[in-house]
């Protein structure tokens, strides 16, 4: 495998493309302005609440108070006595229609509207239907709601205990809060070798519970048509397939007549990779009321109730020669899944991809093991641009690996270098089941160590540490498992983790691309005819991208955990190529030649020693819908079909460093510096790419310094607001600095790994490890996320505690 | 969205036509300026006005102007004006220290001086800084106008000496030769309220010596200024010892509760941390050179 070491930013990103002849129309890979920016440019996107149905009416949510609460009795009269109430549902209402409770995405159920208990503050208990958003709410105040509180179980840690609150009876048989244990790697072998091992360090490590909080928050509007019984639903979601298939499974609405519709999102970050209560909700109203209902939750909604991620308490270890030689990992994973267990991922892992928690590192032997628990706290858990607890697994390896250099007193970064897997090892299998398809990871952290000046900023340090100041420097390095995935390991809920692709080139050569994921802000017009125009050799623009509506795309599973590029990108890619292989046939026909006489060049077929004698695929267009005379067995189009199962996982990398100030009188961390060096394989867009890089990169920053969601002891939730859950802005991010090298995929078709969430993956452990480097002269070796100014002077005085 | 209970809404057309508005409309109208404390407890619903009374209109109230010993800022000035106004930031350095920190520009367009002793939150930068400035605030109200001491003014947390029929118009601070004065504040994130903060003034006298000072906390749990702290640099020729003495009387005078910025400890902390980096810039502007022991 070939790495191509170049740094960004480039003159020139790609060799000429020889099709290019009008710079204004870029064909293929390269730096290309998004096509979809105009309009967002312009305040001119349509998202969900843009959109206006006629004689709409409009839901709201009435939300439990109480985080553990026995429901004594629910009643609406004097909301349905307000003049603009359409209608008030109840969790009994629903049990009428078998709705009161869903299936979630883990196996689980959940409650769609309260029947028996609130099991977390915040959790849906009835919905009103009015003629406006205000008359909704105001009537939300009018339902009258008997709650006998129950006992609370808030520390994950006590859930287990013998005389705790069991949240989940309605479950039968369910005598504990206790979900699963799930194990990877092999423990007996894993055990041997620590046994023998020089050094062992261990440190508990938590990763808090944070939120994606997308700008837009989550909403539905269902427009049910009593007479020809079609349910038209607009949705903020990720993935309008698997919800057209769900609700017809859950509902009884044949799932023909079901047209699920995306359309613009403002931001996802799994968020709105699930089904919630209130998108059922709108549902059942519009079938109650007949009309339209459009529901769209608040920011406070939003942070309480829906999806939230990590909350991973991890007591890891690391076995390691004196020398520096990393031997083996090991962890036992407490999980705290809230209330329901409602994480989305792949059915057979009910801890995601953790088991990846290997990280960049040649080891011996490896073991994990997940339990995972009920608490009285909101479901949800894989979302955050986690690529299905990746996140937690290089978060733990990355912040052990600091652990042991600082108990070896060996620099973090040549104790990684020590330790990578070496390039002729790949294709690598890991002590836990993964097959990294490729990889080339010394020649990322020197190019980010050279780029940001490793050496000089160690002095620096030095220099400054004789004075007393604090300064930090913290290294990461990152391996990702994304492209969910190979369907003969991977589904959710029996849904194989397959998309479509569709590729249509038009008689004037002109061409549609039809694909099952759905962005939310990642730029997949661009990205995805930036490909078809690769294969083809037709202008990005002259390419339209067709997502976001389940009657005009080929079915598959949507956009989270970076597998639109590797699962939709190949198939797009291999679409591409079918209608290639087309038009190489009708090319041959229309030059009267044999197709394998034929050369390809971008944009053209061309008679091997003959380049004047060619075709190109506008001229190829026009000839299969025309009245060219088409070969045996070719139809009279450009079209072509694919469904996409990839063969493996793709692996993507990065070296992160990150220079943090500390203000020893105030504990105030200041992130001054940040490069990151990242290795997606083939670079589409590098500038949709270094975009994606950028906001994952300020997300790490905002997790490793600011970012919790707390409880009270009552189960209150601490973090509800924007005032109370912060995310970082400009003035808490530097400027970013970014490189790259290429190692491309293998088994991808066009060498593609993803990259939406490598950053948000891999920059935590590198703030937090430049927070405890510049607290080293303290005695500090580890500090919990968020490192507030509190936490760091707590830490400073020898008290560091874990933030739950 | 979320969305405030039903009020309804007037616009005052003077100040007088204001006064007249909270009469009419009585205990449940509400005077809104900037919006920003209001308007988001309204949404929250933790604020439920029948009437609002929007003075926005009033640019009688709008104003900074020095006159005769005293700089008296309209109550309706935006924090963005007391930022950009030259004379503010050469007479009072503190306001504009304490200025680059509350809230961010969009807030800062919007909210005003007024509105935020009105509000009296105890997080409140701008409280803090007239504190130490020992500013005036002007009320109007139907039996007519009168000036208190801010120290009156304020009542405790969200309460004031401003009645519920009553307007801020103006915010008054005295002028002072020799004089400096300065704030700091930390946050967990721009934006954020106050963990804690501080603020100091300092007039010097011909003899090198400190004639006067004062002290105030935000968010440290100290109702008015730390008179403990500002006593000992009274007289004194500023020194490390004596700035770090006084710190440690300003950490002595607060009482922070812990919550999700912080813990009590930290915070007292930061009230010595903070009272001493005020002193020093505030004596540094006034030309004085802290003599280390």
């Amino acid at each position: 495998m070939t790495t191509v070491q170049e740094r960004s930013p480039m003159p020139q990103e790609r060799e000429p493309n020889p099709a290019l002849t009008d710079p204004s129309r870029p064909i293929g890979f390269g730096r290309v302005q998004r096509k979809e920016d105009p309009r967002f440019v312009r305040g001119k996107g349509r998202y969900l609440d843009d959109v206006v149905l006629p004689g709409m009416l409009h839901g709201a949510v009435l939300r439990s108070p109480m985080a553990h609460a026995r429901l004594v009795s629910i009643d609406t009269t004097e909301a349905l006595a307000h003049p603009k109430v359409h209608a008030v549902i109840t969790g009994k209402d629903l049990e009428g229609l078998n709705l009161a409770w869903a299936p979630t995405l883990s196996a689980d159920v959940q409650a769609v509207l309260a029947t028996d208990k609130v099991r977390f503050q915040g959790q849906e208990v009835a919905f009103v239907v009015a003629e406006d958003r205000y008359s909704a709410r105001d009537a939300l105040e009018l339902i009258d709601v008997e709650y006998e509180e129950l006992p609370v179980v808030i520390d994950a840690r006590r859930a287990l205990d013998p005389g705790a609150a069991v949240i989940r009876d309605d479950k039968e048989g369910q005598t504990d809060n206790h979900i699963f244990d799930w194990e990877a790697g092999d423990k007996a072998e894993t055990d041997a070798v620590f046994a023998r091992a020089d050094v062992v360090v261990r440190q508990e490590v938590v990763y808090p519970r944070v939120h994606p909080a997308p700008m837009e928050t989550c909403g539905a509007i269902a427009d049910y048509d009593p007479i020809d019984g079609k349910l038209t639903l607009y949705e903020t979601t990720q993935a309008p397939h698997a919800h057209r298939t769900l609700y017809a499974m859950v509902a009884g609405i044949p799932e023909h007549k079901i047209r699920v519709i995306a359309g613009d999102i403002g931001g996802g970050f799994g968020n709105k990779v699930g089904i919630y209560p209130g998108y059922v909700c709108a549902i059942v109203g519009s079938i109650v009321t007949g009309k339209p209902v459009k529901w769209v939750e608040d920011r406070s909604e939003n942070l309480m109730s829906t999806s939230f991620a990590r909350d991973y308490i991890m007591k890891g270890e690391v076995a390691a020669t004196r020398d520096g030689k990393i031997l083996a990992v090991r962890t036992h994973v407490l999980a705290d899944h809230g209330a329901f267990n409602a994480t989305a991922q792949p059915t057979k892992y009910p801890a995601g991809f953790f088991s990846i928690f290997t990280g960049s590192y040649d080891l011996e032997a490896a073991h994990c093991s997940v339990t995972g628990v009920y608490t009285n706290k909101a479901p949800g858990g894989v979302a955050y641009a986690c690529s299905f607890r990746v996140t937690e697994a290089v978060y733990l390896v990355e912040r052990m690996v600091d652990v042991l250099a600082q108990e070896l007193e060996m620099d973090p970064a040549e104790l990684r270098l020590a330790n990578f897997i070496r390039p002729e090892q790949f294709p690598y299998k890991n002590k836990t089941g993964w097959e990294y398809d490729s990889g080339d990871y010394e020649p990322a952290l020197r190019m980010c160590m050279e780029q940001i000046g490793y050496a000089d900023l160690r002095r620096e340090q030095a220099e400054k540490r004789a004075r007393g100041e604090l300064m930090g420097i913290g290294v990461s390095f990152f391996t990702e498992t994304v492209g969910a995935g190979p369907r003969k390991h991977m589904d959710i809920v029996g849904l194989g983790m397959n998309d479509g692709a569709e590729v249509r080139v038009h008689p004037t050569g002109k061409a549609v691309v039809r694909i099952s994921v759905q962005t939310q802000g990642q730029g997949h017009e661009t990205t995805f005819a930036q490909i078809v125009g690769e294969e083809l050799g037709i202008p990005t623009e002259d390419i339209e991208v067709v997502h976001g509506d389940t009657d005009q795309t080929p079915f598959g599973l949507g956009t989270y955990g970076s597998r639109s590029t590797p699962v939709s990108g190949g198939a797009v890619a291999l679409a591409a190529r079918k209608v290639r292989e087309k038009a190489k046939a009708i090319a041959a026909a229309m030059l009267e030649t044999r197709p394998e006489d034929l050369e390809w060049e971008k944009g053209r077929f061309y008679v091997k020693g003959d380049p004047s004698a060619a075709k190109t695929i506008s001229e190829i267009a026009l000839g299969a819908h025309g009245t060219v005379e088409l070969p045996e067995g070719v139809d009279g189009n450009l079209d072509a079909e694919v469904t996409y199962d990839p063969p493996n996982l793709t692996f993507p990398f990065g070296a992160y460093i990150c220079v943090v100030d500390v203000d020893p009188g105030t504990g105030k961390v200041k992130v001054r510096r940040f490069v990151a060096v990242d290795d997606c394989g083939t670079r589409i867009n590098p500038m949709i790419v270094e975009g994606q890089i950028h906001g994952g990169l300020a997300d790490g920053v905002g997790m490793a310094l600011m970012e919790f969601i707390g409880f009270d002891e009552q189960g209150n939730c601490l973090g509800g607001s924007f005032m109370d859950y912060l995310i970082p802005t400009a003035m808490e991010v530097p400027d970013w600095e970014t490189g790259y090298t290429v190692t491309p995929s293998p088994h991808h078709p066009i060498g593609a790994k993803g990259i939406g969430e490598s950053a948000t993956v891999g920059s935590p452990p590198a703030v937090v490890n430049a927070v405890v480097d510049a607290l080293a002269p303290f005695g500090v070796t580890h500090l919990d996320m968020p490192c507030t100014p509190a936490r760091v002077w707590a830490a400073m005085q020898g008290r560091p505690t874990p933030p739950i | 969205m979320q969305v405030p209970a039903p009020f309804e809404y007037a616009r005052a057309t003077s100040v007088q036509d204001a006064l007249e508005l909270l009469e009419r409309h009585g205990p449940e109208s509400h005077v809104i300026a900037g919006g920003h404390s209001l308007l988001p407890m309204m949404k929250l619903r933790l604020a439920r006005p029948e009437w609002l009374i929007d003075i926005n209109d009033l640019a009688e109230l709008r104003h900074i102007t020095e006159d005769a010993g005293v700089l008296r800022v309209g109550a309706l000035t935006r924090h963005a004006a007391l930022l950009g106004s030259d004379v503010v930031g050469r007479l009072f350095p503190i306001v504009h220290d304490a200025e680059k920190v509350i809230a961010d520009p969009v807030v800062r367009n919007r909210g005003t001086i007024g509105g935020s002793l009105g509000q009296a939150d105890p997080a409140e930068d701008l409280t803090t800084v007239c504190d130490v400035l020992r500013a005036q605030v002007v009320i109007v109200g139907p039996a007519g106008e009168r000036v208190v001491d801010v120290a009156e003014f304020h009542r405790g947390p969200y309460e004031t000496a401003c009645e519920q029929n009553e307007l801020i118009t103006e915010v008054r601070f005295p002028i002072r030769t020799g004089s400096a004065s300065a704030y700091e504040k930390v946050e967990r994130r721009v934006g954020d309220w106050a963990v804690a903060a501080a603020g100091a003034a300092v007039q010097l006298g011909d003899d090198g010596t400190i004639a006067d000072a004062a002290i105030g906390l935000t968010a440290l749990g100290l109702e008015g200024l730390a008179t403990d702290a500002a006593a000992v640099l009274v007289g004194q020729r500023p020194s490390e010892d004596l700035i770090a003495e006084a710190a440690r009387l300003a950490a002595e005078a607060s009482s922070p509760v812990e919550d999700q910025r912080g813990p009590v400890d930290y915070k007292r902390h930061l009230a010595d941390e903070l009272t001493r980096r005020v002193l020093r810039r505030a004596l540094e502007r006034v030309g004085a050179t802290a003599t280390a022991a």
